[in-house]
This record gives C-alpha cells, structure tokens and sequence, in this order.
C-alpha cells in the first residue's frame, strides 16, 4: 500500500547568512500522524516548520506536502494550517473576528468547534486578541488550529504560556480533533513527557539536523537507566552505547541504549541491579547533551 | 492508570482489557471499548489506543464485527488464564526464590512461609 506521506522532506538545508539553521534534513510523516516536534532553543524547529507551510525557502533540498511543493501553491496550502507562536494580528482585532475570518482561510472551519473551544479556554469573546495574556493568545492559536480542520496542521509551541488546565484541555482536545476527524498534526514543544502520550512519531533536531526520530513507542524503549553495583552494571551493558553515567561509592548508575526488556530485567535482578525506563525527555535531554553529530559514537544510525 | 514503566503504552492498552477479561468485567462476547473512547480515556493517541486492539485481535482474545467494533472472544478468559498460570512461575516464584537468597532464607524457611500464609 502505497500513500503519499503528508510530510516529505529531503536533503533540506537552509543558512541565513553563512549561519546553519537546517542542515540536510530527511523527514517523512504519513497521513493521519501526530508528530512532536522536539530540541533545544535555536535547534530549527521553527525554520523547518515555515518551510513546510511555504512561508520559507529552502537553501537546497525539496520540501513535499501530500506530494507538492508547497511554496505559492494554494492547492496545497489550503489544506495547510500554520499557527505561528507569536502569531500577529491586526490592532483592534477581536477574538470574535478571528473566529469570523476563520472559514475565510480554511475551507473545513469547523465555526460549532470554535465557538465551544471559546467556551472551554474562557476566552473574552470581545477583547482585542493583542491586549490578550500570553496564555489566551496562545488559546486563541489553539483554536484556530483545532477549528481549521486543515489535513496538515502544524503548531508552533501551541502549550507555551498555557496553565495546565489548558494544556490539559489541549491534548484532550487535540486527541478528540484526531479521533473525529483523523488528520496530520506537527506540533513543537518543549514539554515532552507531557505531550508524549498524544503522540505517535517524534523527531528530535539538534543544531539543525536530525538528532533522533521514531516512533514513540519505540524511542521509550531505547534506553534504561541501570543502577547497582559497578561491575554487574557494566556486564549487562555489553557493548551497548552508553548515554551517562553518574558514580556513587562502589555504584553506578547508567543510561544506556538497551530497552528495558523482560530479559534485561530478569537478569539485572539476578544480579542485583535496578533497571528503570527512560522517559522520552530524559532521553531528548540526553541527546541535547551530545556533542557534534559526528564526533559523538553514540549516534551512528542510532542516536 | 497508564504508567511509564519502559513497557509500550499499546501493551498496557492490551493488558489492561486482558485483566479486564480476566476478572469478568468484561464478559465474553460483550463489546470492547473502541479505540476512540480508548484514546480519549487515557488521553494517550488513537493510533496507540488500535495497536492495544490490534494485538487482542492478533491473539485472538476480540475479534472484529465489520462496523461494529470489536468482541471478547469465547474462551478469551480461559486462554489468559493458562498463559497467566504459564508465566507465573517466571514473573513471581523466581525472583521471590532470587530475593530469598539474597537475604539468607532457606528453602525450608521460605516453604514454611508460604505454608504460613504471610510469616
């Protein structure tokens, strides 16, 4: 079975000015995915996301969105919804226009939906989207998102600023979206553990590239975290890559590319070591840790 | 409750219907919950929440009625119950005899202890 992915992304690059914010990136997302979107500050994230929705050039390297090429191309960008973190809107626009101009933009608006998001993040419906808090901006993003129905819809940061109560109400939201109506969602956060149970597939950039990406499932059990005595450690870590270390006395306790499996554990009790998994951020902590892609011998194909 | 415990969430998502099944909450032949209300109830992915399904499916514990969801199989319980009885001696009685030895116990001693029921 042969689909054309929502997201394909080849060899991208893209430098301004000499200054790498993308480098030769490979990504493909099928229909009807939701992908985080992970890494440290200035990691591109937000770079790759305005390429995708054609806002962006690429320096080399082809973008593809459901098999198009997405810059000036309306067929494709009607079927885009790109809410920006620091989305900026007209003086004096109200949080009732941009419900109002909603259907303008997407074909799919979703106005019932709107209106009860309104309801459900207590938004002012007649206060000026500008002189809104941070958070209730970003609700208002939210909303857009949620409500355009759009088949790739890419969120920027959609929970920063957000109390948990919202953020709550957004997963909640996002995965109530998907089940109704199952589309493609791109999101970027930096609250992983949070996020990660809305998610099927992650990609992790550092510097501009591809640091780690998987399926969720997957990357949580790529690693655990062994803890005993220091050389029954170091006999069940083998040959495996290790991520950290961390010596107490005649202890260690080390992160290590081994999945926490039944097998592992059973021989780690036999010896006398604690084996705990590595939730997704302690491991996307990690890999922001490392050092350049290329001097780092954990990364080869892996990490 | 969902628990990161480093296994993957769509086995929890089966395991949890198969304790279900186990303890006759879920009768033979009575519906299983979708793959919707299970997204939304443990606010994990729906893709996540059918690979749970899925893998009952594959195993033969639920079976799908076209367009209308999916089924506990006959003898969905029983079959658990022989697979559960299969690995107990695995999950419970070799790392109780592990920890035994660690702490000094017998064997005399731990047979008495579970004679005794808790001492």
């Amino acid at each position: 079975m042969t689909t054309t992915p929502a997201i394909e992304v080849t060899g991208l690059s893209r430098r301004f000015r000499g200054a790498v914010a993308l480098e030769d990136v490979d990504l493909v997302v099928e229909p009807d995915t939701i992908v985080g979107l992970m890494g440290r500050n200035g990691a591109g994230k937000t770079t790759l996301m305005a390429l995708l929705a054609g806002q962006d050039f690429p320096t080399s390297g082809t973008v593809r969105i459901f098999g198009e090429d997405p810059v000036e191309n309306d067929a494709v960008l009607a079927q885009l919804c790109f809410v920006r973190e620091a989305q900026q809107y007209p003086n004096n626009f109200r949080v009732s226009h941009v419900l109002g101009i909603g259907p303008q933009f997407y074909p799919e608006w979703d106005a019932e939906l709107a209106e009860r998001l309104v309801d459900t993040f207590r938004l002012p419906r007649r206060r000026q989207v500008q002189k809104l808090s941070r958070g209730m901006r970003a609700a208002v993003g939210v909303i857009t998102g949620l409500a355009s129905q759009a088949p790739l819809t890419v969120f920027d940061e959609p929970v920063l600023g957000l109390d948990a109560t919202s953020r709550q109400l957004f997963y909640d939201e996002l995965i109530k979206a998907y089940a109704e109506h199952p589309r493609t969602f791109l999101l970027s956060t930096h609250l992983i553990d949070e996020a990660a149970a809305a998610l099927e597939q992650v990609v992790v950039l550092d510097r501009g590239r591809v640091a780690m990406s998987g399926n969720v499932d997957e990357l949580r059990r790529r690693a655990s975290t062994l803890t005993g005595p220091v050389d029954s450690v170091h006999q069940l870590i083998g040959s495996a890559p290790v991520l950290h270390q961390e010596p107490l006395g005649g202890y260690v306790r080390a992160t290590v590319e081994l999945a926490p499996s039944p097998d592992l554990r059973s021989r780690a009790q036999a010896l006398g070591v604690d084996v705990a998994p590595v939730p997704l951020q302690a491991l996307v902590v990690r890999t922001g840790l490392l050092g350049a892609p290329e001097d780092n011998p954990a990364s080869e194909g892996a990490l | 409750m969902l628990i990161d415990d480093g296994r993957p969430l769509f086995e929890q998502i089966a395991e949890q219907i198969e304790r279900q099944v186990l303890d006759g909450t879920l009768a033979e032949e009575a519906q299983a919950p979708s793959t919707n209300e299970l997204a939304a109830f443990h606010q994990i992915n729906p893709a996540t929440a059918a690979k749970g399904l899925g893998a009952l499916v594959a195993d033969g514990i639920l079976y799908k009625k076209r367009g209308i969801g999916m089924f506990v199989s006959t003898g969905a319980r029983e079959k658990l119950l022989s697979r559960r009885r299969d690995e107990f001696a695995h999950e419970y009685v070799e790392p109780l005899l592990a920890q035994a030895e660690r702490l000094g116990i017998d064997r005399d001693h731990l047979v008495a202890m579970i004679r005794g029921g808790s001492r």
